[in-house]
């Protein structure tokens, strides 16, 4: 039951008995703990007077490493949720699709990068305000779109990072010739990186 | 369940005279039940009974009171005026002895009104009589902890078993804290039943591991099963339910609830033969894989008395409309994905669908519901006691409230936080019925928007004033906030409050919540099960322990400060069952301080806290019949696993009262001590 949500590295961890256990795929047995042996509480000790009375207010973690089974949900559930964010992949001439967990990419870079990975024929282009992908051999370019909830092909790129993996269902690289259909882009074609 | 002591023991069951000391509850107990008959034959009887009762000497005091409530409970037609009135006047029998004069049928018959299994396990220990009464005719049967009990030893008690409930895992493996392996397999139970109770017709087993070798077993094994219900287990594949829809004739129900099923695409679904008709529950949402389409529409078909079905994600709209459609007496629907696999006129004929089935009451699914195809269901909503949208994010919360608005005879609600205050507060204007609600967190790894709050709670307390059972996933929440909810919803009987960052305090006080948890234990005088979150000091253990005396189970997650916190709950909450700790300062003293009072509850679970491995084995010397088992999954260094010394923390250890001794099948990371 492990996850894949990538913990970011808490610079306070050890030394201060803070002990959020980062969440990383990993051969061990899940549940396993890899806690460690001399923490006293599950957390920062340190940043409490040492005769710790009522109100003393504990800083919340600074870090986003996750702690063992928190929030209290069950796997079950975790999961099915978490497999919402696995959406199909369509190349058009490819012979199939695949799939790819959004949740694993922090932003559309890695997204991209991720796709040129996996449909290996393809390089990234970056053009002043959008991306593509390009095939080297054919030439042909390909752009990233997606089908949002309501059923409507959008560009992949236009709207907030989050925004987009709450909000697409599945990835269809679009031969350019086939891309001019698209719902048109907003004014400023910007996005955040998030 | 078998929890109850085991009257094996001569001692125990002599003559009630001669033990003055039980005396007094023995007639309570009996004198309290036996009340109940009288007062609905004759209440003149119920005059003559209280000064029975004061002449025997025991208890009188709240016998009386008892009789006073007068709560008729059952008929039992077989007894006269006369015969009752006659028996109650002879006033020198003992208390037991009035009792003797029904035959054993009588009793027996009495007792097929009790149907909880406390109520049985109370009479069960009154005098042997009874026991003896009530083991031959007991039909259900719970064992709330598998490994308290054999299977061999509840079989020998109950002959007559049909139905059988049987927990395992600890409550917190349902959060990834019991490694996998630990335990629970259902494969003995199944066995011993195949030998012993082959007229077994119910099985429920919840967090266990069944093998699909086990639920071969059971397709097999029992000519006059009739009924599945899995629950949070794993270990078993498609295979196995292929076996079950083969094997099973005259199956009423399979119920599988989320479970992690391994799908190896078998058509289990097709396996159920022509022949079968007699379904009237079917579950499986919780499979990942597809199931035959055609052979459910032409299962469906053929089971009239089909009243639950509740579908997984690969069902589309355009199947769920066919099955619909064969299915008009529903009462319980689970929708499937409720999206369409191409925009056809799949909207009209979904609306066509549910306009004929008025009998739907119960609605959940909607994994991947688009908007448009929500409305398709407006018109059964005001009929609806039921809706569960827990595992639906794909829908908006402006559409939700829509859809809420229509739901006014709801009394149970299961929603994600994307709801927000301000779907919960339409949920309070609509939803005067309501009883249980339950918020889960939508963004699991904790890095979203602040989705609900106290607000959100603190609507629903003041517009569903029958709320009784509460689960609330939030990212903050005040003393001012829970004070006002206990004061607005006095009826709790289950409160789960998680605050997703740990130890956050009352954000606008800056406090603890202590008072806030505090005022809802006084307030909510039947509460039952207890969540706690948030910062939390000792004294919200010395509130629980002072006023939440029906309290059974309590879960503590980060709270306290010192050993006295545990103490308070253990000296004070009579009739915990249950308790649940993590990551919190309770060491040694704290697990030391009450040992006798683990022998009344259930089980302990102590992980991330500050007992350490002398603790433990100090505790199992003293209390022999609890098995005190460790976690170790360390993997350092050999010396630290082989010979840990008595002053080593130990990290995850669980104790439970047994009649078994240490367990068998412990796989050799758990140490029993």
């Amino acid at each position: 039951m492990s996850t894949t949500e990538t913990a970011h590295s808490s610079t306070e961890s050890d030394a201060s008995g803070l002990d959020y256990e980062e969440t990383q795929l990993t051969l061990a047995p899940p549940g396993a703990s890899r806690s460690d042996p001399e923490r006293k509480r599950g957390l920062s000790d340190d940043d409490l007077p040492s005769d710790s009375s009522q109100g003393a207010s504990i800083k919340p973690p600074q870090s986003k490493a996750q702690v063992v089974g928190w929030p209290p949900v069950r796997s079950f559930r975790r999961n099915a949720l978490k497999s919402f964010t696995y959406v199909k992949v369509a190349v058009d001439g490819a012979p199939y699709l695949r799939k790819v967990d959004l949740e694993a990419y922090a932003g559309y870079q890695q997204l991209l990068t991720a796709l040129e990975e996996m449909f290996s024929c393809f390089t990234a282009r970056n053009y002043p305000n959008e991306r593509r992908l390009v095939d080297p051999v054919s030439g042909a370019e390909y752009v990233p779109t997606y089908e949002d909830k309501d059923g409507d092909w959008m560009l992949v790129g236009d709207v907030p990072w989050k925004m987009f993996v709450a909000s697409c269902k599945r990835l269809r690289l679009m031969k350019i010739s086939e891309a001019i259909n698209l719902a048109p882009r907003a004014p400023q074609g910007c996005t955040k990186e998030q | 369940m078998i929890e109850a002591a085991e009257p094996e023991n001569s001692r125990e069951w002599s003559d009630p005279e001669v033990h003055e000391g039980r005396l007094g509850p023995i007639f309570e107990d009996f004198a309290f039940f036996f009340s109940r008959v009288l007062v609905l034959f004759c209440p003149q009887s119920a005059v003559d009974l209280r000064s029975f009762a004061c002449e025997a000497g025991a208890a009188g005091n709240s016998c009386i009171k008892d009789l006073s409530l007068g709560c008729v409970l059952f008929v039992v037609p077989v007894l006269t005026k006369l015969e009752v009135e006659s028996k109650v006047r002879e006033k020198n029998f003992r208390c037991c002895g009035a009792m003797t004069y029904f035959p054993d049928e009588v009793v027996e018959h009495i007792f097929d009104f009790l149907s909880s299994h406390r109520d049985r396990n109370n009479v069960s220990t009154v005098c042997k009589a009874w026991y003896l009464v009530e083991q031959l005719s007991r039909l259900r049967v719970f064992v709330g902890n598998c490994y308290a009990v054999r299977p061999e030893r509840v079989m020998a008690r109950f002959p007559g078993m049909k139905c059988l409930t049987v927990k395992g895992k600890p409550h917190f493996a349902d959060f990834n804290l019991v490694p996998h392996d630990w335990g629970g397999d259902a494969l003995p139970w199944i066995e011993t039943a195949a030998r012993c109770c082959p007229g077994l017709e119910e099985l429920r087993l919840k967090r266990m591991v069944v093998s699909d070798e086990s639920l071969e077993l059971l397709a097999r094994a029992f000519p006059n099963f009739k009924s599945l219900v899995l629950i949070s287990c794993e270990g078993f594949s498609t295979d196995g339910l292929a076996e079950i829809a083969t094997h099973c004739r005259g199956l009423r129900e399979l119920d599988l609830q989320e479970n992690e099923v391994e799908d190896h695409g078998r058509q289990w679904l097709s396996c159920f033969p022509d022949s079968c008709t007699s379904l009237v529950s079917l579950n499986f949402a919780c499979l990942k894989g597809e199931v035959n389409t055609s052979a459910l529409e032409r299962l469906v078909a053929r089971c009239q008395n089909l009243r639950c079905l509740k579908l997984n994600r690969a069902i589309s709209i355009e199947s769920l409309i066919k099955i619909l459609a064969r299915a008009p007496n529903l009462v319980e629907l689970g929708t499937g994905s409720f999206t369409a696999d191409h925009r056809t006129e799949a909207y009209q004929n979904l609306l066509n669908a549910f306009y004929k089935c008025n009998s739907i009451r119960n609605l959940s699914g909607f994994w991947d519901a688009a908007p448009r195809y929500l409305q398709a269901i407006y018109s059964i909503c005001s009929s609806l006691t039921v809706l569960n949208l827990s595992y639906a994010p794909a829908i908006q919360v402006n559409d939700l409230i829509k859809m809420i608005r229509h739901c006014f005879k709801l009394q149970k609600l299961w929603v994600l936080d994307s709801i927000g205050d301000k779907g919960l507060a339409a949920v309070a204007c609509a939803c005067k019925e309501l009883q249980e609600l339950r918020v889960f967190p939508s963004d699991v790894y904790g890095t979203g928007i602040a989705a609900v709050t106290e607000e959100g709670l603190v609507a629903i307390s003041s517009g569903c004033p029958k709320l009784n059972s509460l689960l609330y996933f939030c990212h903050q929440m005040t003393n001012a906030a829970l004070i006002t909810v206990a004061k607005n919803c006095p009826h709790f009987t289950r409160f789960r409050l998680c605050i997703l960052d740990p130890v956050k305090p009352d954000p606008i006080s800056n406090e603890p919540l202590d008072e806030g948890f505090g005022a809802i234990v006084k307030s909510c005088k039947d509460l039952k099960r207890l969540s706690l979150s948030g910062l939390l000091t000792d004294k919200v253990f010395l509130y629980i322990g002072m006023y939440a005396s029906r309290l059974e189970m309590l879960s503590i997650a980060f709270a306290g400060e010192s050993d006295k916190g545990m103490v308070y709950v253990l000296n004070g909450c009579k009739n915990l069952k249950k308790l649940e700790i993590r990551d919190s300062p309770f060491g040694d003293a704290a697990l030391l301080e009450n040992v006798g009072k683990y022998e009344t509850m259930r089980s302990l679970w102590m992980s991330s806290c500050d007992v350490t491995q002398g603790g433990c084995k100090a505790l199992a010397a003293k209390m022999p019949r609890l098995n005190v088992e460790v976690i170790n999954e360390r993997e350092e260094s050999d010396e630290m696993v082989e010979n840990p010394s008595d002053m080593h923390r130990v990290e995850k250890m669980y104790v439970y009262r047994t009649l078994t001794g240490p367990r068998d099948d412990a796989p050799d990371f758990v140490w029993t001590f």
